[in-house]
């Protein structure tokens, strides 16, 4: 074994995350400015004199921000104090309004939670140090002088001739979920933002769509394998040893994972040629898959943190008891196995997200879950997915699905037509699924016409009638599609089949 | 005559329509409290270009109460100061003696009353700024209980110790000014229900017949002979009608001024942290980062009073300094409330002189600005207490005003009012 081969095998990955999520309250998190952010809306219009920041306004805590932070420590097991305060931290940055965040410190809304996900099939748990409500800062572009929209201008800050400021994103809420170094392995950290997003969107306290909604910044070290023990953990001064660098601007999962590879791989290149890890802040390049060093050579940074005197404690002592949230998807998808019979896979699917967990079980409440889970999880959510849909843009359409589930239960269409032609047309031309079987023709022929058509088909084939009685198996299966043709498809093949037989062999 | 005195940054009138309790009044507001399409300055180059979109709260129960708005009073730089000399506009002089300062920060608001360019004004006191130049300049000043008054549209200094207070020439009419200004804002999460439907002015009527009256001996010593004579005679006018008054000792309130300093400091390095030349200041031209260009347009836009506050300040909350100065600060702080509220079980309401000092003449306390910290000794333990205080004239000496100053329990506006208005008589 050579000497590098020894070193890769020698090191493992420690990972710790700090996840920002905005929480999706109506109105910032201290001031009346709505949070949601039109597709067209203009730098600096949704604003007050509070996110701006202007001298003498004063922020007054929106306790829907705290309702939402309060659930999610609820989610996560966390410990919610007596009573929760804010701090201010200081730091010159041009998207701070007020060159001071307002965020938690010393009493932050939620401590010492878990979160409990599944990695190729394992249940792994990871444990939430804190997680804390804060003030989202305004967003900056860089640009370039010249002609031609902004975007096209829009450049990395060391080709910049000025910045720009939009504040509309000053002031909405956040909420900082800061776990500790419990992840082994990128594909971990995948697996864990998947499940916490899921879980956020069950609370209904997230909207992964907007843009920004998730960020991460990820610390990642490389500590000496043999060092980890039985348990899986780590002491403190094995972490404190490591080197780290934290890894800013991740803002996906496949991101995350994509960063952290990479970085670890970095790491273990320079380790394998006898190099040291720079303590430092690297940014995570998207396009490129990479981290770059930030070059900041700053001393560890000091924010002088201290009370925010404008907001006065807020007690929260009952309000773990008095908020309830709904029931979260590890514990629904259990529940749809046990309650409906459904297997682990199609349990699974159906709970992806509550909007679609809520429309399963709507359905399922008036027909067979079997045929239900069939239609929601395989055939609806396979053609939404197709139309890069989701459950949310049929909403209000819930009855239509279930005349659909309807006509399939009562065999008034064939399961053919009804994935084929119906489901396709009610999504794409969003009609009726009446309306499309009328316009269509589809209305499964009654006995009478189908009758009818058996006989013309005897009458007008009278070679494949002769083949027929001669034993060639063909014959039948063209006689079948002779119906079904004259049906058009409304009949159902298997009594076509039955009928002919019946009346050939007379 | 006035102009002279330099009273206001800006001198613009604001009608209002309304009919109200302060109709055909006029009042003076300090440059540091926001008034939608009139500058504000906060007496600094940082904000000289600087026009609020929106009113403070109090400009717009000034607006509701039928009061009609002179003008913008002139103040120490951001409230820094106690002689309003540290003014980018210029010093304001005393209209009871020109050569001598009108106290601060609030100079231009209590010049104002004084010299009858307006019938009242409003004025902010973080650590004495309302009371100190009410005693020099011979007017009614009150700092207010902290919550009782909406900062809403104050331009921070320190944040945990300000309220907004009134002036005016007698003391029922200073309370008719709080009365209007008072009450519950839900823009400031700090104000409380108190003051809702208050009536301070009728509380004015100079009954303190059975009032106790506590002396803090600590208050005492150090002041003026002068400054102690005028004040024991106007405490012995109280006995005469019916007051009864006692020594007490609060211990904690020699570490007041320390505590004081370091607590302000602090908060305002945070609150002017924002003045950075991106939306305020002069801005762009400069070679170098952001970094660079925000420390130049700081470097030019402040006074060295500010700059020395907010270096100062940024240093006691820095990691290695925050436990030995600004956490020391505050429980020094908690150590002065408690040592009120134990006076307050034996008295209504306690005594001392408004400033230790005679009016100093322009220019004269510049130079050591320990010195002139120290003359808010009587001052800064009452907003270190978030509580209210009423600066009364209580007489002459060599012909300069001397003020007494009257401190009550939290929320106990109206026995301060009232002590006050005995004074008076």
């Amino acid at each position: 074994m050579t000497a590098q081969a020894l070193e890769q095998r020698d090191f493992a990955v420690v990972i710790g995350l700090e996840v920002h999520v905005q929480l999706e309250t109506a109105t910032k998190i201290f001031c009346g400015c709505s949070t949601d952010a039109a597709d067209d809306e203009q730098p600096n219009t949704r604003t007050c004199p509070t996110c701006l920041g202007l001298p003498g306004a004063l922020p007054v805590l929106n306790e829907g921000a705290v309702e939402a932070a309060v659930k999610v420590g609820k989610a996560l097991d966390a410990d919610i104090p007596e009573q929760t305060r804010f701090h201010r931290k200081n730091y010159y940055y041009p998207d701070l309004p007020k060159n001071f965040q307002i965020t938690q410190y010393d009493a932050p809304i939620c401590q010492d939670g878990t979160l409990e996900f599944s990695v190729e099939g394992e249940t792994r748990e990871v444990d939430i140090r804190r997680a804390h409500l804060e003030e989202d800062p305004g967003s900056i572009k860089h640009v370039r002088d010249g002609t031609g929209n902004l975007d096209s201008r829009t450049v990395a800050i060391d080709r910049a001739d000025y910045t720009l400021v939009d504040y509309n994103r000053a002031g909405t809420p956040l909420m900082e979920i800061v776990t500790q170094p419990d992840f082994r392995s990128p594909s971990e950290v995948r697996s864990f933002l998947n499940k916490l997003e899921e879980v956020l969107e069950y609370l209904g306290i997230f909207d992964s769509t907007r843009d920004g909604s998730l960020r991460i910044d990820a610390n990642l070290s490389l500590v000496p394998a043999d060092e980890i023990r039985d348990d899986g953990s780590i002491s403190e001064e094995v972490l404190e040893a490591a080197n780290r660098t934290e890894v800013k601007n991740i803002s996906s999962h496949k991101g995350a994972e994509k960063a952290l590879t990479y970085e670890a791989s970095r790491q273990r290149n320079l380790v394998q040629r006898g190099k040291t890890v720079e303590q430092e802040t690297r940014h995570f390049n998207e396009a490129h898959g990479s981290t770059v060093s930030m070059r900041t050579k700053e001393e560890e940074k000091d924010y002088r943190y201290f009370r925010e005197a404008d907001l006065p404690p807020l007690q929260v002592a009952g309000w773990k008891e008095t908020i309830d949230i709904p029931e979260l998807p590890d514990a629904r998808r259990e529940r749809f196995r046990e309650e409906y019979g459904l297997d682990a896979e199609s349990a699974s699917k159906l709970t992806s997200t509550k909007e679609v967990a809520d429309f399963y079980e709507q359905v399922a409440e008036t027909f067979d879950p079997d045929l239900a889970a069939t239609w929601v999880a395989d055939n609806l959510l396979g053609e939404l997915n197709y139309r890069d849909m989701a459950i949310e843009d049929i909403d209000g359409r819930l009855d239509e699905f279930a005349r659909l589930v309807e006509l399939v239960a009562e065999d008034e269409i064939t399961t053919k037509n009804a994935e084929e032609v119906v489901l396709r047309r009610m999504l794409d031309d969003e009609m009726a699924p009446d309306d499309v079987i009328d316009e269509e023709g589809l209305g499964k022929a009654d006995d009478d016409a189908v009758g009818t058509a058996v006989e013309e088909a005897i009458e007008e084939n009278p070679d494949a009638v002769e083949d027929y009685h001669s034993g060639e198996g063909g014959a039948l299966n063209f006689l079948v599609g002779q119906v079904m043709q004259k049906t058009g498809g409304s009949a159902d093949p298997g009594s076509v089949n039955g009928m002919l037989r019946e009346k050939l062999d007379e | 005559m006035s102009a002279d005195l330099n009273i206001f940054v800006t001198e613009e009138t604001l009608d209002s329509d309304a009919d109200g309790p302060l109709s055909g009044k006029t009042v003076a507001v300090k440059d540091n409290i926001s008034t939608e399409g009139l500058r504000t300055t906060c007496g600094s180059a940082m904000l000289d270009d600087y026009v609020p979109p929106y009113d403070a709260t109090v400009v717009e129960r000034l607006k509701n109460a039928g009061a009609t708005i002179v003008g913008k009073a002139n103040m120490d730089e951001f409230g820094m100061g106690s002689t309003t000399e540290t003014s980018a506009f210029g010093a304001t002089k005393n209209p009871v003696d020109p050569e001598r300062v009108p106290g601060g920060s609030s100079g231009g608001s209590a010049a104002a009353v004084a010299a009858g360019e307006a019938d009242l004004a409003l004025g902010t006191d973080t650590g004495g700024s309302v009371r100190n130049p009410a005693a020099f300049c011979g007017v009614v000043g009150i700092k207010p209980t902290y919550g009782l008054v909406s900062r809403y549209g104050l331009v921070a200094y320190a944040n945990s110790l300000e309220q907004i207070g009134p002036f005016a020439p007698t003391v029922e009419e200073a309370a008719e000014l709080l009365d209007v200004i008072a009450g519950p804002d839900a823009n400031d999460a700090t104000t409380h229900d108190e003051g809702a439907d208050s009536d301070y002015a009728s509380a004015a009527d100079g009954d303190v017949d059975g009032l106790t009256i506590g002396v803090p001996t600590e208050l005492v010593e150090g002041a003026d002979d002068r400054v102690v004579e005028t004040f024991e005679a106007a405490l012995s006018d109280l006995e005469a009608q019916g007051a009864e008054t006692t020594e007490v000792s609060l211990e904690s309130v020699g570490h007041a001024v320390q505590a004081y300093y370091v607590i302000a400091m602090s908060e305002a390095s945070s609150n002017l942290a924002r003045f950075d030349g991106v939306r305020y200041g002069k801005s762009g031209g400069y070679d170098g980062n952001w970094n660079e260009s925000f420390a130049r347009a700081r470097e030019e836009g402040f006074g060295a009073e500010v700059k020395r506050r907010v270096l100062l300040g940024t240093y006691a909350l820095s990691a290695g300094y925050h436990d030995k100065y600004y956490k020391k600060a505050q429980d020094a702080r908690a150590w002065v409330a408690q040592d009120f509220d134990a006076a307050f079980e034996e008295v209504d309401v306690l005594a001392s002189p408004t400033m230790p000092v005679l009016p100093p003449k322009l220019g004269e306390s510049l130079d050591d600005p320990l010195q002139l910290y120290l003359t808010d000794a009587n001052t800064v333990p009452v907003n270190l207490a978030n509580l209210p205080a009423i600066s009364v004239p209580a007489g002459e000496a060599e012909g300069l005003p001397v003020g007494l100053q009257l401190i009550g329990p939290k929320f106990g506006e109206e026995t301060i009012v009232r002590a006050a208005s005995a004074v008076e008589n």
